[in-house]
């Protein structure tokens, strides 16, 4: 009996430990590591993209550190959630992998919820999207856009088939049958790179631009580390991922104009500097939608590329909600946070040219 | 009775000799065991094979052939097909044995790297690419608790009402709809939380008390469950007693019918709490993604370790490693707490519990 | 004694006799549980009300403005089947091993560490979903895929077995086996309960009559307990047409309707591929995800009432 005795006092001492300690560290007064002289201070809640949540966790944090007071939080409920909650006034900023689409009014209504002020929408995170591929003998597969698609909508079906030895002269290739690996969940990831197919070579992808996947039949995962898992575990497996998550997996190289070239950040951001502006959803002053120009030829760029949007108001109705807002979309698309992003998420920081044409948007917010 | 207090041994050749025939030794079972692994060892590694799955799955049926063989030669019949069901039997519990183990050890092995004081003692605000998880364990502590505060009154009394006070539809209603309710997707609880807050609160409201009361939707009808067994088991001698001697019904409850089946109520809960604390598609609709600790269910978004997890798995950055790592190890967290619980409901049963004569 | 208890016959004969009151402890009482029980059945209806405002629209709507361009029904009839799919499949598994687990625990095994075999028994449900999500993939799956490969060799001319085997081992078999796992404790639970309660004069006569311990079972503890699992074995059907999470993340889904279970593509189930497009969708796309739910809940009122008349029979018969 004593033995349950000292069993229950030990548990019960041990939650009310826990909960001191939780009630110590949860108020907003307290001054948690880094110095900080910023008078920020507030809640402040983003959401959308799951593309952008890593760069968001590392912006947060840094931006945490620097405010003591100020507590931030991004919702990684997708970029249809993320549009929906901003247009609804839910969240003061959202992510999103998609511009807002003038199809189901989605940007009136998010013009009108910026009330007095304007809507702004601007590119803060541009990431590649590999291709990857499980193929122990093969190292640095080159593939042509057709062969891509092919492979993709399952008309070439094992490894050694004419179309890709033709893009890879000289090297020794399986007769592995060949397992595309796509996304089960509906992702950005797949609408750009869908986006990439139908633009490029459309005689050959005749399927509808989505989120979802069109083509049935291949071994589908749910989220870029699904895909990552599956392509790892699978001899033959071929995929499309963010190229950040690629890991150890062997990434192809696609062919661009005359050259076969390799996702890189640096790649990835020449694509969107050269991309014009998409006319009919860049409404208004600080909307800025690039209509991303997936045909492009010129040498260093790689143009199956993801670019997520940062959505915001430039007027708040409250003093603290708007500064903060515009002290951390600041440090978003400052080179320092581009680069904290393209350590800790690996994507391409925005290029100088760009970050010169999207401040004027962050640079407008105030309160009223 | 003469066969309940002999030896097992002196019943055997009763058995035996009331069904024919001699009787195994009883070292039989061990020896086909032992012969049945090394036979197949053998053919397996000369087949070039051999694994441990395979090698197991051919000496349990070879052995089963071969106790079948032989009792049925040297026994008879039933007392052949006797051993080799039990047999069977046995091999059924090791092979639903063998994902438990491997449950554990995996999560074990993959989440121990994972686990540090950090892990325990701070959470990730102002931390890129790493920190600890003290948010995500505050905060399923928390929602279960409010979630547990909500099902278990509401159900124990629903299922004092069925046990003590329903009659005719109303009852009937209820027995039928809680079998519904244990079938509704955890995932339809959620966006239900979601959208009864939303009508008061407005849209993006996440809050640590949505996920209770999507948790509370899954765990009532187990509490009632469970309950409702328990209660019934009560006997009627220990009422009517009670009524006899002048105790209005609900003090009869309350006094004597709860504190009987009070170890068994407390088993009830725990299996319910078991079953909803690792809840994941029900607490991303509604309590929202957060670094920072917050214990009060009442405003603001709430991390727990469900969530934690999924989200360490599905965005991981750049070191992927550590992510994984930190996922696994909010998951052992998790079954951690939970066999805590375990082990003390049992304690609690075993303290309560009252011997019904 | 002013007041007089109206909870037994005597009572009450004495109380109408006198024009008799109900104390107000037990009013409040009575009326408190009624209130509970009201408050669950409101719950409920609260639910099935948010499943049909929020999917009316899609049912509603013509299929041109739904996405994809298929009419509801079109859109669940996949989902539908995979979700009974998985479901059958892991039942299939489950109750047998669930029932052979609690013979063992009741009657072989020996009865001092019959309790300790009972909780590890119970751990199986103290897992949560999730982590049987990643187990699914990172350990189950990739151990299957020499098996599957066996099976589409062997006995690939059965249609469910048809293949081409997939290489990443997440498939319907998987996910089967995984939600097989997740059931069988709560199967096994019930079941274990109703057979250690089987009347031991049942049991003692039949050895008495010189029954081995075997034909005992067959002819006593497994008749009396049959009603109870299957009322557990309903249990963990509900549990398994519900799975969320582990569904998510370990299958292939690819819309394929078909009973080949081991390949890559394998239809979705319901509960999963509203998790799966729950984030990227919104306006018509959500309230026709949470019509999919609606379906769901019917199936989950079908299979139980379902059981209910099976029990039913078992008891008359």
């Amino acid at each position: 009996m004593s033995r349950f005795r000292w069993l229950a006092v030990l548990a019960f001492a041990s939650v009310l430990a826990l909960g001191v300690a939780a009630c110590g560290s949860s108020s907003d007064e307290t001054s948690s590591g880094g110095s900080s002289s910023s008078d920020l201070s507030g809640e402040i809640a983003g959401a959308g993209s799951t593309a952008q949540q890593a760069a968001q966790e590392a912006w947060i944090a840094e931006f945490e550190n620097a405010n003591s007071g100020v507590t931030l939080s991004y919702d990684p409920v997708g970029s249809g959630g993320g549009r929906d909650q901003f247009i609804a006034a839910g969240v003061a900023y959202a992510g999103s992998d998609a511009a807002l689409s003038s199809e189901e009014g989605e940007l009136e209504k998010a013009t009108k919820r910026c009330g007095p002020g304007e809507l702004i929408e601007i590119p803060n995170y541009v990431s590649p999207i590999a291709i990857v591929y499980n193929l122990p003998e093969v190292e640095g597969l080159q593939l042509s856009p057709e062969t891509l698609a092919k492979i993709f909508s399952q008309e070439i079906t094992t490894w050694n088939d004419k179309a890709i030895a033709a893009d890879n002269p000289g090297v020794d290739l399986p007769d592995t049958r060949i397992t595309p690996v796509n996304r089960s969940d509906e992702s950005g990831t797949t609408e750009n790179f869908t986006e990439y197919l139908s633009e490029v070579v459309p005689d050959v992808w005749s399927y509808e631009v989505s989120g979802d996947w069109p083509v049935k039949g291949g071994e589908a995962a749910s989220g870029t580390s699904g895909v990552v898992e599956a392509v790892t575990a699978g001899e033959g497996a071929i995929g499309y991922a963010d190229a950040s998550q690629a890991g150890e997996l062997e990434v192809a190289k696609v062919k661009v104009g005359k050259e076969f070239a390799e996702p890189t950040a640096e790649a990835a951001a020449k694509v969107l500097e050269e991309s014009p502006l998409d006319k009919e959803l860049s409404q208004g002053k600080y909307v800025l939608a690039y209509e991303l120009d997936r045909e492009t030829e010129s040498q260093g760029t790689y143009p199956i590329v993801l670019t997520s949007y940062a959505i915001a108001c430039t007027r708040y109705s409250s003093a603290s909600e708007a500064e903060t807002v515009k002290a951390y979309l600041e440090y978003v698309i400052s080179p320092e946070g581009q680069k904290l992003a393209a350590e800790q998420a690996g994507s391409a920081p925005l290029s100088a040219a760009l970050t010169k044409k999207v401040t004027p948007a962050v640079e407008a917010i105030e309160a009223g | 009775m003469e066969s309940a207090s002999q030896s097992p041994r002196a019943g055997a050749s009763l058995l035996a000799s009331s069904v024919g025939g001699g009787i195994l030794p009883g070292w039989a079972t061990y020896a086909v065991l032992g012969g049945a692994a090394a036979l197949s060892t053998a053919v397996l590694l000369a087949a070039g094979a051999f694994t441990a799955a395979l090698t197991l799955a051919f000496t349990v049926l070879v052995a089963c052939v071969a106790i079948y063989a032989w009792s049925r030669a040297v026994e008879g019949p039933r007392r052949a097909r006797d051993r080799v069901m039990t047999m069977a039997i046995a091999a059924a519990f090791g092979l639903a044995m063998i994902p438990l183990f491997s449950l554990i050890f995996e999560v074990a092995k993959r989440g121990i790297p994972g686990l540090s004081l950090e892990f325990f003692t701070s959470d990730a605000r102002g931390v890129v690419g790493g920190g600890g998880a003290e948010h995500a364990i505050v905060g399923t502590l928390m929602i279960t608790g409010v979630a547990a505060l909500i099902s278990v009154p509401i159900g124990i009394m629903a299922a004092i009402y069925l046990t003590e006070y329903g009659t005719g539809r109303l009852r009937r209603a209820l027995t039928f709809f809680v079998d519904v309710m244990t079938g509704i997707p955890s995932i339809v609880a959620g966006l239900f939380a979601y959208a009864l807050f939303e009508i008061f609160l407005g849209p993006g409201i996440r809050l640590g008390v949505m996920g209770s009361v999507a948790l509370s939707v899954l765990m009532i009808p187990i509490v009632i469950r469970s309950a409702e067994e328990v209660l019934k088991i009560v006997p009627a001698h220990l009422r009517e007693a009670a009524y006899a001697l002048g105790t209005p019904k609900w003090k009869t409850i309350t006094r004597i019918v709860l504190p009987t089946a009070f170890a068994g109520l407390v088993t009830g809960v725990m299996l319910a709490v078991a079953r909803i604390i690792g809840e994941t598609a029900p607490l991303l609709v509604t309590t929202g993604v957060i670094d920072s600790l917050n214990s009060d269910p009442f405003h603001g978004r709430m991390q727990n370790l469900a969530v934690y997890a999924y989200n360490e798995y599905r965005s991981p950055g750049l070191m992927k490693q550590a992510s994984y790592d930190r996922a696994w190890a909010a998951a052992l967290t998790l079954i951690a707490i939970v066999m805590i619980l375990n082990v003390a409901a049992r304690l609690v049963y075993r303290r309560y519990k009252t011997e019904i004569r | 004694m002013a007041q007089v208890d109206t909870t037994t016959n005597a009572g009450q004969l004495l109380a109408a006799a006198s024009g008799g009151r109900r104390r107000p402890g037990d009013r409040i009482f009575s009326n408190t549980a009624t209130a509970a029980a009201v408050t669950i059945l409101a719950l409920l209806a609260g639910v099935a009300i948010f499943l049909v405002a929020e999917g009316l629209p899609a049912v509603t709507a013509a299929a041109s403005e739904l996405p994809g361009g298929k009419s509801l029904l079109d859109y669940v009839a996949p989902l539908a089947f995979g979700t009974v799919l998985a479901a059958t499949f892991a039942a299939l598994i489950a109750v047998p091993l669930a029932v052979a687990v609690a013979l063992f625990i009741t009657h072989i095994a020996p009865p001092r560490i019959a309790l300790t075999l009972g909780y590890l028994v119970d751990l199986l449900a103290a897992i949560p979903s999730i982590v049987y999500g990643l187990w699914g993939i990172f350990v189950l799956g990739p151990a299957a895929v020499p098996v599957m490969r066996w099976l589409e060799e062997h006995l690939g001319f059965i249609p469910i077995f048809e293949g081409p085997a997939s290489v990443t081992g997440r498939t319907m078999f998987v996910a089967g086996l995984v939600l097989a796992v997740m059931i069988l404790p709560i199967v096994s639970a019930v079941a274990r309960e109703v057979f250690s309660q089987t009347p031991r004069k049942l049991q003692e006569g039949a050895q008495a009559l010189g029954a081995t311990r075997w034909e005992m079972i067959r002819m006593t503890v497994l008749p009396f307990g049959r009603s109870s699992v299957i009322s557990g074995a309903m249990l963990g059907l509900g549990r398994a047409l519900g799975e969320t999470m582990a569904v998510t993340i370990i299958l292939s889904v690819s819309g394929a309707v078909s009973f080949n279970l081991i390949s890559q593509a394998n239809p979705s189930t319901i509960a999963a591929n509203i998790a799966l497009n729950f984030p990227e969708s919104s306006g018509i796309a959500i309230n026709l995800l949470i019509a999919t739910g609606l379906v769901l809940f019917a199936i989950t009122l079908v299979t139980n009432m379902g059981a209910r008349a099976i029990i039913a029979r078992q008891n008359r018969g």
